[in-house]
């Protein structure tokens, strides 16, 4: 089962880092992470995707809620939630190719933010399944460049993950 | 008050009420070294080796219940401590490491005993600290004794750059009384609906089982374990690490569980109803065949650490919190609730325990014309009536003394029970012997693993740390020659040495006491003598039988219940 746990930790050097070799040293797989400092910049959130039986990610959450400088986390995956996730792709864009680029790219709801005359570029936001269809749609030697951010996700409603 | 950081360190050392620190000095530690010279508060011991060091403030640790400190310089200082760190951190030892780094304008250039120490011990400390800034030194010290003695205890480190600890910069001094953490709150008291529910389930039970760990000991828990234990006449068997929390010689303990558990213990494991685990954690040099384990046993697990909690066996109440506040309140709630276990239950639970124990699983053969390493042991409890610090190093003696020396007292017996290090015992009897100068501290060792730290008889030496060293030499590393006999038809691949050194002469070189004892008859007098040797210390080279088995054994793979008895004790009688 795959599930998304978001953290607040410290925004202290090698938290990042603990919590990497927690999961290399035990084992646990991660598909995805991402971080960045909130509007409190002593404290950072990460978003983790991982996957696993209910037992792991049990041990999962325990041991990251074991370090130190973790604050708070919570699986967020287990209520209501928006995962959102950018991607940016370089394609090849000949002339003969634009206009089924463009009507793709608008019916996923991306945008173009580059042109050349042999190539675009696209940004496009969503989960991650999504971008998956999109990229589904193409045909690998389409494909210059493809950036994915990783996953980040909020709950729905009021409740949040705060200090 | 101004201090450089190397004052800093000496003072906030001083303010926490350090009373030994154990180290060894280098280049990135010159500026702390030159600090202690000429005070007297923190009394300096100086290790031949950093491994020693951490086990020697290991040792310490767990003999008292404070804090051990160790100091080292960079680079190879810094490594050497690692598997003294891994073997806290697998015990969950308080310590605290202090080790200096390379200047910080330097760090990342690979600079002369320049090592990322911080993230070579990132995996086995539960915290650890690289300090850039002078004025956060007395803080973070703080930090990392609060954080490893709280909660579930571990290691912490705190790496300090040269450059930090200058003795020409000063800055205002400040030790605070205490420090909060806004990431790290441990658990104190346990949930009241929680521990409602154990006592209905305790009530409840027709063959309980009380399986008690080192957490009972890490968290001074032994009285009120012995309490709930007596009050509820229930057995109880103890892992290796929370051996003494329960008098070892009492009629309810059925001895050690596990791997070279007593026969009687893990069969009431495998046949109760409910499991009442305190302070362990389920390893699997306890549970066997996971599948298999407590197959009939509902399960009721107390622990300060919610990770150890369900995480190789599942659990039915989990009580999260400190041993000893749970269990004084359980215990209040019992005794409020106006019921007992059912007596005539209990009554035939026992009587089933009593027929498991009468195979006398621990019996050996006591007219050996050679000397049984359990024969030794047996001697080494009543000598010292049971009453001595025994540590050991790793292996079949280690067994051996889990079996045969029936501790009475929490915080008696110390040996590395998660890591298994060998090479721990000795340092880490000078460690006890310096907390209690009085008492007898005894090192239980084998042949093999003394030498992996032989160098520290030079400390015990220059500390006047005269503990007694049981060495039961068998010429094998015992306990792989075990398994090989047992696994790969006897090929005894590089389990033995050629080259033994005479140990009584290397006694002797290092300015000790030496005696080799090669006969059973010699075996008390030599023991005797050697306790009387107070101001000594004394190496005692037993030469035992070579071939001797640690039984019970429950091989790799098997069930709790499937025991590999000794070949001379037959269970063909009705036991069930």
């Amino acid at each position: 089962m795959r599930h998304i746990i978001s953290l607040l930790l410290e925004n202290e050097a090698g938290a990042l880092a603990r919590v990497a070799s927690l999961f290399a040293a035990r084992g646990y797989n991660i598909e995805a992470l991402t971080v960045a400092p909130t509007e409190d910049d002593s404290v950072s959130r990460m978003t983790i995707v991982t996957c696993g039986d209910e037992r792991i990610i049990e041990q999962i959450t325990k041991q990251l809620n074991k370090l130190i400088d973790v604050i708070r986390l919570l699986d967020i995956s287990e209520s209501g939630h928006i995962e959102r996730e950018l991607m940016l792709l370089k394609v090849r864009a000949k002339a003969s190719e634009r206009d089924e680029l463009k009507r793709l790219t608008d019916i996923f709801r991306g945008r173009i933010i580059d042109v050349t005359s042999q190539s675009y570029v696209i940004e496009m936001t969503g989960d991650s399944a999504k971008l998956d269809a999109f990229l589904a749609n193409l045909a690998p030697s389409q494909i210059i460049e493809v950036v994915r951010s990783g996953p980040t996700g909020i709950l729905r409603g009021e409740r949040g993950l705060h200090l | 008050m101004d201090l450089s950081g190397a004052e800093i360190v000496v003072q906030a050392l001083k303010d926490e009420g350090v009373e030994f620190i154990f180290g060894y000095p280098g280049g990135a530690v010159l500026h702390i070294y030159d600090a202690l010279f000429g005070q007297e508060d923190v009394k300096h011991v100086l290790v031949r080796h950093e491994q020693g060091a951490t086990h020697m403030a290991d040792g310490y640790a767990r003999a008292t219940g404070k804090t051990g400190v160790v100091l080292a310089t960079s680079g190879p200082g810094a490594t050497n401590l690692v598997t003294g760190i891994a073997t806290a951190y697998m015990d969950s030892i308080p310590m605290v490491i202090l080790t200096g780094q390379v200047p910080t304008p330097v760090i990342g250039s690979d600079a002369f005993q320049e090592c990322d120490t911080v993230g070579i011990t990132r995996p086995c400390v539960k915290h650890n600290f690289l300090v850039k800034d002078r004025g956060e030194l007395a803080e973070t010290i703080k930090k990392a004794f609060y954080i490893a003695s709280t909660g579930r205890p571990g290691p912490v480190l705190v790496d300090i750059p040269k450059d930090i600890t200058d003795p020409n910069v000063k800055v205002p001094y400040h030790y605070p009384d205490s420090v909060s953490l806004r990431s790290y709150k441990p658990k104190v008291k346990g949930n009241p609906r929680q521990i409602k529910k154990a006592t209905e389930m305790i009530l409840s039970a027709r063959r309980p089982m009380i399986y008690s760990g080192g957490g009972v000991v890490l968290g001074e828990a032994a009285s009120e374990l012995t309490e709930l234990t007596r009050w509820l006449n229930f057995p109880i068997t103890s892992t290796l690490m929370g051996l003494g929390a329960y008098p070892g010689s009492d009629r309810q303990f059925l001895g050690m569980l596990g791997m070279h558990g007593t026969y009687e213990a893990n069969m009431a494991m495998h046949e109760c109803d409910v499991l009442i685990a305190i302070g362990a954690r389920f390893d699997d040099r306890v549970t066997g065949k996971l599948d298999e384990f407590c197959p009939y046993a509902k399960v009721i697990h107390i622990d300060v650490d919610p990770a150890s909690i369900a995480k190789n066996v599942p659990v039915d109440i989990p009580i999260v919190g400190q041993v000893k506040p749970v269990l004084t309140d359980l215990i209040s709630l019992l005794k409020s609730s106006g019921h007992q276990p059912n007596p005539e239950d209990l009554e035939s639970w026992w009587a089933r325990i009593e027929q498991w124990r009468s195979i006398e699983c621990l019996r050996y053969d006591r007219k050996s014309t050679l000397i049984k390493p359990q024969y030794v042991i047996e001697q080494l409890w009543e000598i010292t009536g049971g009453d001595a610090y025994v540590t050991s190093d790793v292996g079949q003696h280690q067994m051996w003394v889990a079996q045969y020396y029936h501790f009475e007292k929490p915080r008696r017996w110390i040996n590395s029970g998660g890591l298994g290090t060998m090479g721990f015992g000795m340092p880490a009897a000078v460690g006890v012997k310096l907390a209690h100068p009085d008492a007898d501290v005894v090192c239980v060792t084998g042949e093999a693993s003394i030498q992996m730290c032989i160098q520290e008889l030079s400390t015990a030496l220059q500390y006047k740390a005269p503990i007694k060293i049981v060495n039961l030499n068998n010429r094998y590393m015992g306990m792989v020659r075990q398994w090989q006999e047992f696994t790969y038809e006897s090929r005894y691949s590089h389990s033995y040495m050629d080259t033994i050194p005479d140990f009584v002469r290397l006694a002797e070189a290092y300015g000790h006491v030496g005696m080799r004892i090669e006969k059973p008859e010699e075996v008390r007098p030599a023991l005797e003598e050697a306790f009387a040797l107070k101001d000594r210390l004394v190496f005692l080279d037993f030469i035992t039988d070579r071939t001797e088995n640690v039984y019970p054994m429950v091989e790799a793979g098997k069930a709790q219940h499937q025991m590999r008895l000794p070949p001379w004790i037959s269970t063909d009688r009705e036991l069930a």
